[in-house]
């Protein structure tokens, strides 16, 4: 490409208000400051120098990217300037705040955070140390840009995971005080927060190697390589996932398999909601209608205390069943003919119309009002009552084992194309022969009965029900979580939940900025990668081994 | 043998007569055409036929079916099928899919079915996709089918449209412009694909259609249509001395000068 010598500052100034503009916004709703005490390497930086450093780091760089062209010293110049013009605005926001008090109107800006961004060393100082850095940050994306490929991919590999393993210190230093000699091992690597130095060094030298050594090869999808291994080999994967997954719960202990069985029950309702919304296209709103169903149907049965009737867990679980089921029926009946918006919408009410009944007073002698209804029956296998945390999660494998096996079995059989068929075009799948009423509500029913499923389990979980469970939010995080994971993708929904329930809950930090960070990433996976993070793959259905594969010309 | 009998058929949008009485009969094995101006009322015919709208006054019959107002899902079962004026196939899907999609009324497989995958749903799966790969290799997209639709070249969309519609095996195919945006060579070889359709399987095809060498060329009789009436109908040659139909196209003034040209 040919060299372009001039360049347009005014880019790279963008790029700098940019990073520098969403810095400040980090810091002022708080994150900085919260993640503070959590080091990534301990001694030396915490998540909260990430989150501030981060933005600006990332802005140059994509500027820099999109001018490739430029010669070196251009840009390391136009990196310097970035990188400058970031912190700077970072630098206006201490100086500014040590003159003025910002706190009345910005809590978040206080001494505290100054002195984060100041390292501590007062504001004069502190500011010249932070343009410093600013300039070191353009000088550092200038020079990452300048790295081969293979150095460079390597790199960003070690990062990440240095990144990622040192906020995930307090999940893996507990679970291995439960395996002696592991946790010897883990104690040289972890500190009492994030990594040790040498821990940090030698993660970082591994994930780097590993992956500089594997530059270039073939890199083979998951489930391409497992559909690839021989029968023998296919099931020994098959056991060994299966094992673990038996066992998770005992490597885990008792906080971390509470996430476990959270992260399940959002799953559970993922793969529900994934067959309403990602296969056949209906946007519902009102998801944890069904949920709430679910839960209640069983808290009536099975509670002593509304003294309706008092069956054992898995008696009153067929009503539960049938009653989401049948649910789903009837909230499709009415909106059969509607689409797109209209759907939301009335999909919506029907959720806040099952949340005021249940919390209403004119049903409380059947439904508990505002106090719920407690003393919910658990289940139980023959003496042995399911009642901790981690024996409930063989409920819940056993209810994903069944409802995963479900959704995949339906995705590619006649019904799920009719699902599609509706979902793509619904007036030309009509056209094909496809009877949209009942595709429509089979699709409605079967999600509800999943979300039932795990309502009835959650039920069980909490040996109680209120009607504040059966929040709006409910339905937006399941929704959520298909969306980030993949609309219409099975493994998408694993991977959502993962991100959107797991992560929260492992670092406490982010609770309380969960839906700010659910926003950021919804409009950040909307502009990069609206496809999700795993997302759908059609199965392949004309080239069979017998036939040659024709390699469809690229136009 | 007549297959489609539309008698006395009259839609109205609110004040607007779209199909004023149009009488349209098919022959078994015949290909025909309604040509027209645009908004002369020829999509909304093909409309009432495959069931997406009901027709106001008239009967339509296929065969000893009387299909008038009844649901598209139905009309497809008793054998009409379609392709759309601006291709509608289902993006996101791979071309087998459009095609087993299309295959939808002759498969029984239900809720239970595809959860359990018996011998029955297996079997029944397998032959249709054996069938879906023939109908591909007939409409010529061999090596395509594991391609998104949406990834497929114009020509080949509109050829994917046609062996979705094929899929149902319809008695009679409704064609909506096939050969719309195609250059000329395009134009012929979608000719003698659709000739080639009637003489192969044995369909029954009606087009609507722009190209007049495409009409003159294909069609056994052709209908005018224009504002809602049936202006003319008749063979190519007749069509193309009809003063009705030289005057809807061209305007009064043309048709009176072609008429004294003629004399």
């Amino acid at each position: 490409m040919e060299t372009n010598t001039s360049f347009s500052w005014k880019e790279f100034v963008k790029a700098g208000l940019l990073g520098g503009a969403v810095a400040v916004l980090l810091s002022l709703v708080g994150m900085v400051a919260a993640f503070s005490g959590r080091y990534i390497v301990s001694g030396v930086f915490t998540m909260g120098q990430v989150l501030f450093i981060a933005p600006i780091l990332l802005s140059t760089y994509a500027a820099l990217r999109r001018n490739r062209q430029l010669t070196n010293s251009n840009l390391f110049m136009a990196g310097l300037l970035s990188g400058l013009v970031g912190s700077a605005i970072l630098a206006l926001l201490v100086l500014i705040g040590s003159m003025v008090n910002l706190r009345a109107m910005l809590i978040n800006a206080s001494p505290e955070l100054y002195g984060i961004l100041t390292f501590g060393r007062g504001t004069g100082l502190g500011i010249v140390i932070l343009l410093g850095l600013g300039l070191l940050i353009g000088a550092a994306a200038a020079g990452f840009l300048l790295l081969p490929d293979r150095i460079r991919h390597a790199l960003t590999q070690a990062i990440i995971w240095v990144l990622l393993i040192g906020l995930l210190r307090d999940l893996i230093v507990t679970v291995s005080f439960r395996w002696g000699p592991l946790s010897s091992i883990v104690r040289q690597l972890f500190a009492v927060s994030g990594l040790t130095i040498i821990g940090a060094l030698i993660l970082f030298l591994l994930v780097g190697g590993v992956s500089y050594w594997r530059w270039g090869r073939p890199k083979r999808d998951a489930a391409e390589s497992f559909n690839q291994q021989r029968p023998a080999a296919r099931w020994l994967t098959i056991g060994i996932t299966g094992l673990i997954l038996l066992f998770l719960p005992l490597i885990l202990g008792t906080f971390f398999s509470e996430i476990l069985d959270n992260v399940s029950m959002y799953i559970l309702m993922g793969l529900g909601l994934n067959i309403v919304v990602g296969f056949a296209g209906l946007l519902d709103l009102g998801y944890v209608a069904f949920f709430a169903i679910g839960a209640y149907t069983i808290g009536i049965l099975t509670s002593p205390e509304l003294g309706i009737a008092t069956m054992s867990w898995w008696e009153a679980l067929p009503f539960a069943l049938l009653a989401s089921f049948l649910a789903g029926f009837v909230l499709g009946l009415p909106v059969l003919k509607m689409r797109g918006d209209y759907l939301a919408i009335v999909t919506l009410g029907f959720g806040e119309i099952v949340r005021l009944l249940v919390l209403s007073d004119w049903l409380r002698p059947w439904l508990g009002g505002s106090q719920g209804i407690q003393r919910i029956a658990q289940p139980s296998i023959g003496p042995l009552v399911l009642n901790t945390q981690q024996e409930l999660y063989y409920l819940f494998l056993i209810g994903l084992g069944l409802v995963a096996f479900i959704a995949w079995r339906l995705k590619d059989s006649r019904l799920g194309r009719s699902w599609m068929a509706l979902r793509e075009d619904e007036d030309v799948a009509m056209a094909m022969g496809i009877n949209h009423v009942s595709t429509k509500l089979l699709a409605f029913a079967t999600g509800a009965l999943f979300s039932g499923l795990a309502g009835a389990i959650f039920a069980a979980k909490l040996t109680s029900v209120y009607p504040h469970s059966m929040n709006f939010l409910v339905s937006i995080n399941v929704l959520s979580l298909i969306i980030i994971g993949g609309m219409g993708s099975i493994p998408g929904v694993f991977i959502g939940a993962l991100v959107l329930i797991a992560a929260p809950d492992l670092l406490r930090e982010f609770a309380e900025f969960r839906y700010l960070v659910y926003g950021a990433l919804l409009v950040v996976m909307m502009l990069t990668r609206p496809e999700g993070l795993w997302p759908e793959k059609r199965r392949q259905l004309e080239l069979h081994e017998e036939e040659p594969a024709v390699v469809p010309a690229a136009d | 043998m007549t297959l489609l009998v539309a008698k006395n058929v009259t839609k109205r949008f609110g004040g607007l007569v779209a199909l004023n009485k149009i009488d349209i009969e098919m022959k078994d094995n015949a290909i025909q055409s309604i040509i027209g101006p645009n908004g002369a009322g020829k999509t909304t015919f093909f409309n009432c036929v495959t069931g997406f709208y009901t027709p106001e006054e008239g009967d339509i019959l296929l065969g000893e079916h009387n299909i008038t107002g009844l649901s598209p899902d139905r009309v497809t079962q008793l054998g009409i099928s379609r392709t759309y004026q601006n291709i509608r196939l289902f993006k996101n899907m791979t071309s087998v899919e459009n095609i087993l999609v299309g295959m939808h009324p002759h498969l029984k497989a239900g809720l239970i079915g595809g959860i359990f995958r018996g011998p029955l749903t297996r079997k029944e799966e397998a032959e249709a996709l054996k069938e879906a790969r023939r109908i591909l290799n007939f409409v010529g997209l061999k090596g395509r089918g594991d391609m998104m639709a949406k990834n497929l070249p114009y020509g080949e969309q509109r050829r994917l449209e046609i062996g979705r519609a094929l899929a149902s095996k319809p008695k009679l195919l409704l064609l909506d412009e096939p050969t719309a945006g195609m250059n000329p060579s395009e134009t012929h070889e979608m000719m003698n694909f659709i000739r080639h359709l009637r003489d192969e399987l044995g369909v029954t095809i009606l087009l609507i259609e722009h190209q007049m060498r495409v009409v003159m060329g294909i069609s056994e009789l052709i209908s005018v249509l224009d504002f809602g009436e049936k202006i003319a109908e008749g063979t190519p040659v007749e069509i193309q001395n009809n003063p009705h139909v030289i005057e809807a196209y061209l305007g009064r003034g043309a048709a009176s000068g072609l008429v004294q040209a003629a004399a």
